[in-house]
């Protein structure tokens, strides 16, 4: 297939989690599990910043874009919808906090399309693995890069930039098909309103039952990381500015 | 066991995470081995600084090792792997490990922990990582395995000691053509005020909530003599400019003050600033992590507290 200098159009794959928002109030009911109380969820941040990549790159060169998601997840599918994704498909699977099994299910499903681009959030708010999209791109074979924060479309390839340490960036160009992660800031999504969701209801969610067997980690157990903690200002807003300014004094900072 | 660590070079230096890789490597060998590998076109130098912190440094030279290339490169390290089987191969969580450390994990079926801050093998193979962002910490048992793949955090494995080892220089040639081409790098961009000079930082992050809001990040930076920083959501939302950014893929900073108003202190924000001689954190919740390194915590709202600061400092001015 060729793309780019608007010619033929793309085939774009992007992977989007449901996942429990950092405002949250995070309380363990146990040691294996979150008390559900106070959680909130929706589409993982750094995926919001992937389907909006896809979407623009589909405004600009014209395709097709699928999302795809593991788990209980309706509502984040529905919400890719309604920012213009074409196709969602639930691969309705509890992977837990196993990266290995997401990515396994992933390509289950994905090996038997066709495609020129996967595009994944660089790691989930949650578990912050950091792994789904690499993970995938390995094992379907596939050129990658992770953390990228540009995407152009030139002579039927893709050139990306990616972030490294300390606000440096490398520049590369991948072949395709291939699969990016991309990083926070790379555009601004788009707002989608209630009423987007409810009018994207009329496309539809394709359910495609996988099996995984095989798992490659278990949780033990979750806790709170024992941490030293700050000495504690209290007061009326008014007292607590009293104080650091003679903090402020007492350290020679004014 | 034979413990494998992948040294990072970066921008032509050796990152000292290499080294916190062999830490750890000889802190679980038991009686087995920390080896160490060093991949690039000239890393005699960097091979002999990683010798004295393992029993053996695999030293790969080559010119297409040049420009780090993830096809490249996890090429090499498979055929070395393949004959060499280690136990466990560790790489930094960086922006190369985040890439390598999956590829080498798919190809040789091992499991694979990312950004883990404690490993035991005394019972089973047991990792430890925050979750949250660093609001949970999790103990991650992981499956039975020829080969096991970690990320390690930087900054964790800082105490090690000095063992001297062999070098051994290893021929290996690349056998694939890569799909992935390496350009260019790009250096960071520079603004009128560089933030890592400033005595005074008042940084802002996602608490700010508005972009019209950091007025009153500016106005208190203007009343303490200080400038304006922010956390990567901040940056992200275009709020302030790329190098006002604290951390890890922004700028590290050590101010003789870092106030820190609605930030909860993910770990990649931490690294930037946690070496600041003062650190006092404003945050709604107690739980934030940023008052794990703030020497003052100010649990509450900033928008009563900044306001509430400004007038007494304005106060003591006039
Ligand atoms: C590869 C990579 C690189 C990264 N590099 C960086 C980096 O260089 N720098 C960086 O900062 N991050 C970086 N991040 C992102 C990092 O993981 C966090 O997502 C980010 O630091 C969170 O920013 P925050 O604390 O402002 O937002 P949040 O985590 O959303 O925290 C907002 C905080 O504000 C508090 N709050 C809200 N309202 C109020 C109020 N009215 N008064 C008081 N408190 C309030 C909340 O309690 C909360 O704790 C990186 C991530 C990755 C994966």
């Amino acid at each position: 297939m060729k793309i780019g200098n608007g010619g033929e159009s793309l085939k774009i794959f992007v992977l989007a989690k449901h996942a429990i928002d950092t405002e949250s109030e995070i309380r363990l009911k146990d040691e294996k599990s979150i008390d559900e109380k106070g959680l909130i969820y929706d589409i993982n941040d750094w995926d919001r910043y992937a389907i909006e990549e896809a979407i623009r790159l589909k405004e600009m060169h014209g395709g097709e874009v699928t999302v795809i998601g593991v788990g209980n997840n309706e509502d984040t599918l529905r919400k890719c919808l309604a920012m213009g994704a074409d196709r969602a498909i639930k691969i309705p699977l509890e992977t837990g906090m196993d990266p290995y099994k997401t990515a396994l299910a992933i390509k289950d499903v994905i090996s038997e399309e066709n495609f020129d681009l996967i595009i994944a959030g660089l790691m989930s708010q949650d578990c912050n693995n950091a792994l789904v999209g690499a993970l995938l791109a390995s094992m379907l074979n596939l050129p990658f890069a992770t953390a990228v924060t540009s995407v152009k479309v030139e002579d039927g390839k893709l050139r990306v930039t990616r972030e490294l340490e300390g606000g440096y960036q490398e520049e590369v160009i991948l072949q395709l098909p291939c699969l990016i992660t991309v990083q926070s800031g790379i555009n601004e999504p788009r707002y989608v309103s209630i009423m987007g969701i409810k009018r994207a209801k009329s496309k539809e969610i394709k359910e495609v039952d996988v099996k995984v067997d095989k798992e490659m980690i278990e949780l033990e157990r979750m806790y709170l990381p024992p941490v030293k903690k700050a000495e504690l200002i209290t007061g009326s807003a008014d007292e607590i500015a009293e104080k650091l300014i003679e903090i402020f004094k007492e350290k020679g900072v004014i | 066991m034979r413990v494998f660590a992948v040294a990072e070079i970066r921008m032509n230096e050796l990152d000292p995470v290499s080294v916190e890789l062999l830490n750890l490597a000889n802190e679980i060998k038991a009686d087995g081995s920390a080896e160490a590998i060093v991949l690039g076109k000239d890393v005699s130098e960097f091979a002999n600084e990683l010798s004295k912190y393992s029993d053996k440094v695999w030293k790969i030279e080559n010119d297409s090792l040049e420009n780090y290339n993830p096809e490249i490169y996890a090429d090499v390290l498979i055929q070395l792997f393949q004959k060499e089987k280690p136990d466990v191969i560790l790489f930094p969580n960086s922006s190369r490990g985040a890439e390598l450390a999956p590829l080498i994990s798919t190809r040789l079926d091992a499991p694979i922990v990312t950004d883990i801050v404690g490993l035991d093998f005394s019972n089973g193979v047991k990792a430890k990582r925050y979750i949250f962002q660093g609001k949970l910490m999790v103990d991650i048992l992981v499956k039975d395995a020829d080969t096991y793949v970690f990320t390690v955090r930087q900054g964790v494995f800082k105490e090690g000691k000095e063992i001297g080892g062999e070098i051994v220089d290893v021929k290996i040639e690349p056998t694939v053509s890569p799909a992935r081409q390496f350009i260019s790098i790009i250096e960071p961009e520079v603004g009128e005020v560089d933030i890592a000079q400033a005595d005074i930082i008042v940084s802002v992050g996602r608490g700010i909530e508005d972009e019209s809001n950091i007025e009153l990040a500016e106005e208190l930076a203007k009343a303490l003599g200080g400038v304006v920083a922010g956390s990567r959501p901040v940056i992200d939302s275009g709020w302030l400019p790329k190098d006002r950014q604290v951390g890890i893929s922004g700028k590290t900073v050590k101010p003789k003050l870092y106030l820190a108003l609605g930030i909860s202190g993910a770990f990649q924000h931490i690294m930037g600033m946690k070496d600041s001689e003062l650190i006092i954190a404003v945050n709604k919740d107690p739980e934030a992590p940023i008052f794990g390194v703030a020497q003052y915590g100010i649990v509450g709202d900033i928008f009563e507290i900044v306001p509430a600061l400004i007038e007494k400092l304005n106060q003591i001015k006039s």
